[in-house]
């Protein structure tokens, strides 16, 4: 699946036509059976982050996200298409230099530190195996991250079990700063932590941003934080980019039905009670190990028409706006009549 | 009753006719710990009328989720209730026998957990799981019983109920455990449903599923609630009214559009101002400055005062407890009228 | 999907109080973390306590009794209990204690040592086999599943057989022999282990692999192995002394546990001290060790109590 105008512009960091797959089963009688045992976690994506910007990849479980973050990151190896760093092709076996300019902070700020080893232990590590700072300066260096991110010199000494979920967060935003990375992958950052601590975090993140000019890949399930830190946003949805478009355009004129329904379900602060009417969406999303032909969304979808059963829509953009991609038959044109309660959520000033 | 067939709103059997539900009344909880003794609820006095949804809103450690806890009668080991009153429908079920509480529960008191994974029996069918409660508690028959499985299997918009009456909860998404878990919640009639998390753990395009669906069962059967989270945009979906816990204590309450719009009290105001706000996309969050108090060891007076912009002299010293306002609110804060003003120049600022 | 919110409530046992202060502040030991008061162990302080009283015999056996194990004294065989011989001596003169202590000494050395290889060998397999998985799990664990398909002592004796009897050959059978338990238990506490997002985060970090197993997998994984060790080293004193039963140990005059068992059977109607004892030594120095294996694994058990 590439974008219909050919190769996009060459972000810092993009993904071609990746592909993840998790075998499920037994691949022998797979084969033996024709079958296809996989699980389809990211199905041909297209995405380039820009140098300095924040893009957010917005999706709900099972739709690829966090796979593919893990993808972009040289975590995980893929199984089509090629991840490129400037132009140039990296795999999850990549040089020490290509690692350091992709670093990643993790969801659980539980599990994502050494229990064993000490916040100056982690990060004096980092700095001596890539010669980041002459040896001599390694510690000084250490405590000038920790004062990045807002954390007092004497927490070298300290290990991750005496600090709170907020601070944990931090320490893990320092480790990635550490090899002075050009793009931080942030996967749900926040999710774990208070709500009064995600603010912290978030106020952070955007403030690194703007001082070290770093690119920021977000992940979320959270359309408010999002809106709150992210240039443009990318909507995922069983392992495929369903509309990728500048934040405030996506939010005000949503083109895909997928990110209408997103929109519609948020729950909101001045809305008032409930009023029983049809939900945003109903019913589950189909299995990953079942991927409806054609259109993977029209199981659910209030304006599937037959030829959605067919045909598979690629990410199109509209001359009027060359930014906003959308993979809908139907995008930037009249919602078809059969769309009812979807179209209003697109009206959210 | 659920009127087979009828499908009309029809109050609970049993139900106080408009009256008060529950009322808690002074509780506290301790739990002996080898640091200390933690007071995880600390006089917390509430109630909830006849069809209403009460939302109790805190972070972590606030204490709602021992509150709830208590109400129901399950608290861990450690725990203990050592003052105070449960008035359900006027009986005090902190002074009953394990055995009354036991036909009570389940029967006029019932509860939705966080994670319908771990709150299902892995191995039972699920239809048999919705029909249990009406054969212990309203003494059923397996074929009655089952009946009514399948009816509220229906009710809360399970597809396909009869194939999937036979159906383990594996085979069920997260979406789909959450409403076999009301249908449980629900089998018994209740008067009142505890609500602990049961949306926090959904997407969000389930969650507004499962919101909707709580909020039609409600005005459908009258049934009251009590709905723990720590998502104010959620309580603001689904609850008439709202109280707010900090510290292992009430600090605000009052209709939900007040006190979430309009607070009276410094917590309330922080936590409002350091969410994302879909609607209001500020120059940058304002988180609240400090940690949350230790349960052991509380600060002297107002719990929140060392973190509160607003904080005198008195409110290191004073106790503070919930004082009743005009217009149905309430609130601790000795100098609410600092917050109040605070309240109007944020949303000044937003316009 | 939406989170859980995973900030355990604070003053609830088993939490983390938030440090709102510097978090140099003294470090908050949560309950069920490491190092639980390790002298408040009943089980434990026993086993070190037995275990303690047979190694300081062992050690300064040369300097408690002033014969020579080897010494036969065809003159004095078969005495009971005296003053000059403690327990008496045995067909060939020789003093039974002094050969008790020499024996323990021989046999306890032999299994400290011997426990040390297939700690060392199966860890690095297991460790290599759980963090790459593919062909080298897949080698590493049809080779385990072989020698796990001989029971144990058949393996250990035919090996002593072929190597020949001698200290060597008993190190070289345990090794042979012993490594697939530590293998299988690192593999699988690394299974679970590699896929925690601190080593995600390292892998990310650029470092390399033995960096991660060395400094980042195996210090968190390693307790299991070493309570496991104090298990093996009984099952090794048992199997010395067995392989000496059967002459297959070190071989005579030395002085060995295993060796006194069998020499004393003859004469166990008469004088039974000479079986006995040596097999009471075994068992005491076996339940003690057993008993630190359990102290420990309660200390280091993770999670709650």
């Amino acid at each position: 699946m590439t974008a219909a105008d050919g190769a996009g512009p060459e972000g810092l960091l993009a993904a071609h036509g990746v592909a993840v797959y998790f075998p499920v089963g037994s691949q022998v009688m797979a084969r033996v059976q024709g079958e296809e045992r996989r699980l389809r976690a990211v199905d041909g994506v297209d995405l380039d982050i820009r140098p300095g910007e924040a893009l957010a990849l917005v999706g709900e479980s099972g739709s690829g996200k966090s796979t593919l973050a893990l993808a972009l990151c040289g975590l995980r190896p893929v199984d089509a298409g090629d991840i490129t760093l400037n132009g140039k092709v990296v795999g999850a076996r990549r040089s020490p230099a290509d690692r350091r300019r992709v670093q990643m902070v993790f969801q659980d700020p539980y599990s994502s530190l050494n229990p064993r080893l000490t916040v100056g232990g982690v990060l004096r590590e980092l700095l001596r195996v890539h010669h980041v700072v002459p040896r001599g300066q390694v510690s000084a260096e250490s405590k000038r991250l920790l004062s990045l991110v807002g954390l007092p010199e004497e927490a070298v000494g300290a290990y991750p079990r005496q600090f709170s979920g907020g601070q944990r967060q931090r320490i893990a935003i320092a480790r990635a700063l550490a090899l002075r990375p050009e793009v931080l992958i942030a996967d749900e950052p926040v999710s774990a932590l208070d709500v009064s601590v995600q603010a912290t975090i978030l106020n952070l993140l955007a403030s690194l941003r703007a001082e070290l000019g770093l690119s920021l890949l977000l992940i979320s399930h959270n359309l408010a934080v999002v809106r709150h830190l992210c240039d443009r946003v990318a909507v995922m949805y069983l392992g495929r980019i369903v509309e990728v478009a500048p934040t405030e355009e996506l939010f005000s004129e949503p083109q895909h039905p997928y990110t209408r329904a997103l929109l519609a379900a948020i729950p909101r602060l001045a809305a008032g009670a409930l009023d029983a009417e049809a939900p945003a969406i109903t019913g589950d999303p189909p299995s990953p190990l079942r991927i409806p032909s054609g259109c993977r969304f029209r199981t659910r979808c209030p304006i599937a028409q037959p030829r959605c059963e067919e045909e598979d829509p690629e990410l199109t953009s509209a001359a009027q706006a060359p930014e906003h991609l959308a993979a809908c038959h139907f995008a930037f044109e009249p919602v078809p009549p059969a769309g009812t309660g979807l179209a209003r959520a697109g009206d959210q000033a | 009753m659920i009127a087979a067939g009828a499908g009309g709103a029809a109050p609970g059997a049993g139900m106080a006719q408009g009256g008060t539900v529950l009322e808690l009344r002074d509780l506290h909880v301790r739990i002996v710990s080898r640091q200390g003794t933690v007071r995880a609820v600390d006089g917390v006095s509430f109630d909830v009328a006849a069809g209403e949804a009460l939302g109790l809103v805190g972070e972590s450690g606030s204490g709602k989720s021992m509150t709830l806890r208590a109400v129901l009668g399950v608290l861990p080991p450690e725990a203990r209730v050592t003052s105070g009153e449960i008035l359900l429908d006027g009986v005090n079920l902190v002074t009953r026998p394990q055995s009354e509480l036991n036909r009570i529960r389940g029967r006029k008191m019932s509860m939705i957990f966080q994670e319908p994974m771990s709150a299902l029996n892995p191995v039972m069918r699920v239809g048999w799981q919705i029909a249990e409660g009406p054969q212990v508690q309203l003494g059923f028959s397996r074929a009655r019983a089952a009946e009514r499985a399948l009816e509220l299997m229906r009710r809360v918009g399970i597809p396909d109920p009869e194939r999937r009456f036979r159906a383990y909860p594996h085979e069920f998404s997260g979406g789909m455990r959450q409403r076999v878990m009301i249908a449980i919640a629900l089998s018994c009639d209740p008067e009142i449903i505890l609500c602990d998390e049961p949306t926090t753990a959904l997407d969000v395009t389930i969650q507004d599923q499962i919101l909707r669906l709580l909020a039609r069962l409600c005005r459908e059967s009258g049934v009251s609630l009590v709905f723990v989270t720590h998502d104010l945009p959620v309580v603001a979906q689904i609850c008439q009214r709202v109280a707010v816990m900090y510290g292992a204590q009430l600090v605000e309450s009052g209709a939900v559009a007040d006190v979430l719009l309009n607070p009276w009290h410094p917590y309330t105001r922080g936590l409002v101002r350091s969410a994302p706000d879909f609607d209001y996309v500020r120059e940058s969050l304002v988180p609240i400055p400090g940690a949350p108090p230790s349960l052991i060891n509380p600060p002297p007076g107002c719990r929140f005062h060392p973190r509160c912009e607003f904080a005198e002299e008195d409110c290191r010293v004073s106790e503070t407890p919930l004082r009743l306002l005009p217009g149905g609110r309430a609130t601790a804060c000795l100098h609410y009228e600092r917050c109040m003003d605070a309240a109007a120049a944020d949303r000044a600022a937003r316009a | 999907m939406s989170a859980i919110p995973l900030t355990p409530e604070p003053g609830l046992p088993g939490a983390v109080p938030p440090s709102a202060a510097a978090p140099g502040a003294r470090a908050e030991r949560r309950e069920g973390q490491r190092v639980r008061r390790w002298y408040n162990q009943p089980a434990l302080m026993i086993g070190i306590g037995i275990t303690a009283i047979f190694l300081a015999a062992a050690i300064a056996g040369p300097l408690i009794s002033p014969y020579d194990p080897n010494a036969q004294n065809l003159n004095a065989t078969l005495l009971g209990p005296s003053a000059h011989h403690l327990l008496g001596t045995d067909q060939l003169g020789r003093d039974v204690f002094t050969r008790l202590l020499y024996g323990t000494r021989l046999d306890l050395r032999i299994a400290f040592i011997a426990v040390l290889f297939p700690f060392t060998l199966g860890i690095t397999l297991g460790s290599l086999a759980g963090y790459f998985g593919g062909w080298v799990d897949t080698v590493v664990m049809r080779v385990v599943d072989v020698v796990v398909a001989f029971p144990f002592y058949v393996l250990l004796i035919a090996l002593v057989f072929v190597l020949g009897p001698g200290e060597r050959s008993i190190y070289i059978a345990i090794t042979l022999v012993g490594w697939v338990s530590y293998a299988r238990i690192i593999r699988g506490e690394i299974l679970v282990a590699k896929r925690q997002d601190y080593i995600l985060a390292a892998q990310s970090g650029g470092l390399g692999s033995a960096r991660i197993m060395r400094r980042h997998l195996l210090p968190n994984v390693i307790t299991q192995a070493i309570i496991y060790s104090m298990s093996d080293i009984v099952q090794d004193i048992v199997a010395i002394v067995t392989l000496g039963y059967f002459g297959l140990g070190v071989p005579p005059p030395t002085a060995d546990l295993g060796s006194m068992i069998n020499d004393g059977q003859n004469f166990l109607s008469t004088h039974w001290q000479l079986t006995t004892f040596p097999g009471l030594v075994v068992v005491l120095v076996g339940l003690g060790l057993s008993l630190i294996g359990d102290g420990l694994a309660d200390i280091l058990r993770p999670g709650q109590a």
